[in-house]
């Protein structure tokens, strides 16, 4: 059986004039994790959300774990989310529920004949192991930014999903809680045995959590590799400025 | 080049296709809900949970409004009923403004205000934070849970609701008729039963239904399609409100027609 998780091949997206993805190519092995990286506006996210059937491409190929999503019924789709974990920008949690509501809400509705004691055990396993058992009755507009990604990120794990996509996970935290994101990124890893892609334009959050770059330049993936390998001696002058930009030399 | 071809359109002719597209959107929306309504799973503990929100928390504006209707319409009818000598008309004459009018229209018409444009900024604030999206990819139907939902609950609470400010307005008035003609509370209601049919019953029902229907689809409607950041979302809201009060108006039009004809049957 192909280790290959992702494949993306040729893959388009234009959101009218503006075309965003121009011949993709991808692949995604099994328990990697891929840093997607690139400047605001290359279409980092519009790729992840193709993947879980947000967005439709315009043309070529995006195989998920061996099914291509744009053919998928809505069953079949959906069959296809409860493996993968979207963790968002925003963390995106239902505010008007509370954090135990909000790591309910997938479970309840995937997993049927689940007792209320067998649900509270799961959710307070991943409040654990997300460091953040005390907020289990808090209302999302009463957690700071670090910690609503957390949860973002428990209430993705609740479903055991074999691919977690992060986008932009340290976006607009300070450093402190960004190291700690990272760390929960690969703490995911290891312990569920996830494959991921994340999204980023921060290098520390790149170099922390990724054992393969893919650097995404006017809609195609202009290099890929180790962090060694396509930093820091980039010979594309983009690159280069990312990198330096990120990593300020003296 | 398609952006182009529409830059060049005439101011006319863009917003006239961007109203039909609009209307497009619209009812595949509305034929949409009809799809999903039926279908399983049922989202019954949601249903009663807005119904709650939206019948309970909507009571004390409802009951303020209500009796301030009852008593001012009463008062306002007197001096021309009293010219004809006819003050005792005045259980009658609010009972059947009351029930055929004010009470569905009042009711809806806060309703809209209230229950509308708190559904368009609730559904449009899930939207721009992406909530609805992150309960697509955890295989949830975001329309079924947020949409159908909301529309149902309204559809179902505003006839109570309109049947509560009816009782309420006339509460209103006999306080007032009471004060004024010294009328007793069973002549006030015996005149109030002689005077309204079971058409105004059922029309006002019918109404309420449709009312209700309206505010829930144009609030949804319009939060799941906002965008912009939170100016798409006041936008939502506001929009909201002015469309369910403007189709509020034409229901209650149309309906009086079909219950004219079938009362001149």
């Amino acid at each position: 059986m192909s280790d290959k998780v992702v494949e993306i091949r040729d893959l388009y997206k234009s959101f009218g004039d503006l075309d965003v993805l121009k011949g993709v190519d991808l692949d995604l092995h099994r328990e990697e994790n891929l840093v997607v990286l690139g400047r605001s506006g290359t279409g980092k996210s519009v790729l992840i959300k193709i993947m879980v059937g947000l967005l439709k491409q315009d043309r070529g190929q995006m195989e998920v774990l061996g099914q291509e999503v744009s053919n998928l019924t809505p069953k079949e789709l959906n069959a296809l989310r409860l493996k993968i974990g979207f963790s968002f920008q925003n963390s995106a949690l239902y505010d008007s529920m509370t954090v135990r509501e909000n790591m309910e809400f997938p479970l309840v509705r995937n997993i049927k004949n689940l007792t209320k004691k067998e649900i509270t055990y799961k959710i307070e396993e991943l409040l654990d192991a997300v460091g953040l058992p005390q907020t289990i009755n808090q209302m999302p507009s009463e957690l700071s930014g670090g910690q609503k990604k957390r949860i973002g990120v428990a209430r993705t794990l609740i479903l055991n999903p074999e691919i977690m996509l992060y986008d932009e996970p340290t976006a607009g935290l300070d450093p402190i809680t960004c190291v700690e994101i990272n760390n929960l990124i690969n703490e995911v890893r290891e312990r569920y045995k996830t494959t991921s892609i994340v999204i980023t334009h921060d290098l520390a959050c790149a170099k922390m959590t990724g054992d393969r770059m893919a650097v995404l330049l006017d809609g195609q993936f202009r290099a890929m590799g180790t962090f060694e390998e396509v930093f820091p001696h980039a010979e594309d002058r983009r690159i280069k400025s990312f990198y330096d930009y990120n990593f300020i030399e003296s | 080049m398609a952006e182009e071809a529409d830059d060049r359109k005439p101011f006319l002719s863009k917003k006239i296709d961007k109203f039909f597209t609009g209307l497009a959107d619209a009812w595949n929306f509305v034929r949409r809900f009809w799809q999903e309504v039926f279908l399983p799973p049922y989202e019954f503990k949601e249903v009663i949970h807005q119904c709650y929100r939206i019948g309970v928390e909507s009571l004390p504006l409802i009951s303020l409004t209500g009796f301030i209707v009852g008593i001012v319409f009463t008062n306002q009818s007197r001096p021309s009923l009293s010219e004809f000598g006819a003050t005792s008309w005045l259980p009658s004459l609010i009972s059947i403004a009351v029930v055929r009018a004010m009470g569905p229209l009042v009711t809806a018409l806060i309703a809209a205000g209230k229950v509308g444009s708190s559904i368009g900024a609730e559904i449009g604030s899930m939207k721009v934070t992406e909530q609805i999206d992150a309960m697509e990819v955890s295989a949830t139907n975001p329309f079924k849970f947020l949409v159908v939902t909301r529309v149902l609950a309204t559809t179902l609470m505003i006839p109570i609701l309109v049947m509560y400010t009816d009782f309420v307005a006339l509460i209103g008035s006999f306080l007032n008729v009471n004060a004024n003609e010294l009328v007793s509370l069973s002549t006030f209601f015996v005149q109030i039963f002689e005077s309204i049919s079971f058409l105004d019953i059922w029309s006002s029902v019918l109404k309420s239904l449709l009312f209700g229907f309206t505010i829930g689809i144009v609030g949804c409607y319009k939060g799941y399609h906002s965008s912009k950041g939170t100016e798409g979302v006041g936008r939502a809201a506001n929009s909201a409100v002015v469309i369910s009060m403007f189709l509020i108006f034409i229901e209650e039009l149309l309906v009086l027609q079909v219950v004219n004809a079938i009362r001149g049957m």
